[in-house]
């Protein structure tokens, strides 16, 4: 392994990093906070991405963009809520009904596969060309996010999302609409996604049709890598949220490394998943070590 | 207070699992009323309780909470009147949120919640205060999960909370089923207390006899789908075990069927 060049690479994952953790968080308020496993991740970066890059290519200023990708993300979470939870489709289908759709807007709001975006041209917030500051300015937005979020979960409405991921009975008990609180949950969610397809594509210079392609696994590994590896010393829920952030940068660390030991870019998909199951399976796997040898195991409650 | 009118609820209609659960149910309730519920297994106890509460819509008939028709609301509307407590201790709860933010999202009960900060330092104050006459030590635990109490715990916090709000009916599904005896009767108790304090109406499933003939002013018998034993006022406060069980097979024509309700 070149040590060298790996030093070199690592600023590009920790930015890619910073930029992929807002999809992270996205992906851990449907997964952890409202218990849902929401596909529409795969579709809603691409959106967000292709609606950023064509306002920026027809004038509009780059901030606007970002506005209009959220919104874009958003209206994404909201076909998933409904599919879900109007039309009672499952969770994960919804999601999946809606990513495949996407695909079609997204090539609808392109006009082809690939947009391009050159950093020399239009008044791009960040770009690889300048990685030091897409860490400033991704770190901005990361931070930015993260308190609003905690500011937003700790309202009246905030709560009552957190109370329908954790215990639908009770929230419905309580007065609480579940079904609007899951649509509202997804739309904050892919709103974030949206953001996150935006600034990425404004890095990387071109919004694509792929570019979403496997970016729940990512989320995911995001999320996982940052419940295991900080979860004891991240209570706080805002905190929580830096962990996952953490989990998304360690997550491209570990591709970075992973390409100079030699691999295709091709096998990342795999490494991704395999990272993944394994992050999965060792709070699993400890689990089942305790109970079987009758050491104190199982829910701290049961 | 309440007026169930014909209620009609058959499960898996035109499948081999067809159950006729709810067979044109009747029952009205004075305002403060602290009805007692028995029956055997599958006679219609709890299925009576998700039928007021809306946890899904009745074949026919009608809902009325105080004058108003709730048959047509869904649950979270009905809320606005209910108090409920489940036979799970896990069920209401949430459990990886604070004791405090469970009592704060139950004081909000029929509130539109907003953007508003989810709980206020008075409130906590009270909060604090209502949980020391819990006498469970948890008034200085506000900030723990509630995934952290025991059972017994937190179905007195669930009774706290579904009594934060006085509710125009509060439904008790066999509450204490799931507690040890020690403390099933200290829960007990505490509902005893909440529903003669604030002068609640109140439905409470039970499946000991014993506790169905001391709680209350008046106990109905389901079978089958129906009430087929209503029994109030001094008849009541007379009643034994032995006199239900007469009455229950003079009233269905067929043997008490539940070993817990004997047993318990």
């Amino acid at each position: 392994m070149n040590v060298m060049a790996l030093m070199k690479a690592l600023p590009g994952s920790v930015a890619q990093g910073l930029i992929w953790g807002l999809l992270a968080i996205g992906v851990y308020i449907t997964y952890k906070v409202l218990d849902y496993a929401d596909l529409t991740v795969d579709g809603s970066l691409c959106t967000g991405g292709a609606v950023a890059v064509m306002m920026m290519l027809g004038g509009y200023n780059p901030y606007l963009a970002l506005i209009g990708a959220t919104v874009a993300g958003m209206a994404a979470g909201l076909v998933t809520g409904v599919f879900h939870v109007t039309f009672g489709i499952p969770a994960i289908l919804s999601g999946i009904l809606t990513q495949l759709g996407l695909y079609s807007v997204n090539m609808r709001i392109m006009g082809k596969s690939n947009q391009a975006i050159s950093v020399d041209e239009y008044p791009l917030i960040l770009s690889l060309r300048d990685i030091s500051n897409t860490i400033i300015v991704s770190t901005i937005f990361c931070a930015v996010v993260i308190g609003i979020l905690y500011w937003f979960f700790g309202t009246e409405l905030g709560r009552s999302i957190r109370a329908t991921g954790n215990n639908e009975n009770m929230s419905r008990a309580q007065g609480i609409n579940t079904k609007t609180m899951k649509i509202v949950g997804l739309m904050i969610s892919n709103g974030l996604v949206g953001l996150s397809g935006a600034l990425y594509a404004q890095y990387q210079g071109n919004a694509d049709v792929n570019m979403g392609r496997g970016a729940i696994v990512i989320g995911l590994a995001a999320v996982i890598i940052g419940g295991v590896l900080f979860g004891k010393i991240f209570r706080n829920f805002a905190m929580r949220l830096v962990g996952v952030i953490f989990g998304a940068i360690l997550y491209f660390v570990v591709i970075t490394v992973v390409l100079q030991l030699g691999m295709e870019t091709t096998d990342l998909k795999l490494v991704s998943a395999l990272i993944v199951a394994a992050f999965l399976a060792v709070p699993y796997m400890r689990g089942q070590y305790y109970v079987k040898h009758g050491k104190k195991g199982g829910k701290a409650n049961a | 207070m309440l007026e169930i009118k014909e209620i009609y609820k058959t499960f898996n209609p035109n499948t081999p699992n067809e159950k006729k659960a709810l067979n044109g149910l009747n029952l009205t309730l004075e305002a403060g009323d602290f009805v007692t519920i028995i029956g055997g297994n599958g006679a219609g106890k709890s299925t009576m309780l998700n039928a007021i509460a809306g946890v899904w819509p009745v074949d026919s008939g009608k809902v009325m909470i105080d004058g108003v028709d709730v048959t047509k609301l869904p649950e979270h509307k009905r809320a606005l009147y209910l108090g409920r407590v489940f036979q799970d201790p896990m069920n209401g709860t949430a459990a990886d949120m604070e004791i405090e933010e469970n009592l704060a999202l139950a004081f909000r009960r029929g509130k539109a919640r907003g953007l508003r900060w989810g709980i206020t330092p008075k409130e906590r104050e009270d909060y604090k205060e209502l949980l020391k006459t819990l006498d469970l030590g948890l008034e200085t635990r506000l900030r723990a999960k509630v995934g952290l109490l025991s059972g017994g715990q937190r179905q007195a916090l669930t009774l706290l909370m579904a009594t934060l709000k006085k509710p125009k009916l509060l439904l008790l599904d066999e509450h204490t089923a799931a507690l040890d005896p020690k403390t099933a009767a200290k829960v007990l108790e505490l509902s005893d207390r909440i529903i003669e304090e604030h002068g609640l109406t109140a439905l409470m499933v039970t499946h000991n006899m014993k506790d169905a003939i001391a709680h209350g002013n008046r106990l109905i018998m389901m079978w089958d789908g129906r009430i087929i034993l209503d029994i109030k006022g001094d008849e009541k406060k007379k009643l034994t075990v032995e006199d239900l069980l007469q009455k229950f097979s003079v009233a269905s024509g067929s043997e008490f069927v539940s070993d817990r309700a004997l047993l318990g």
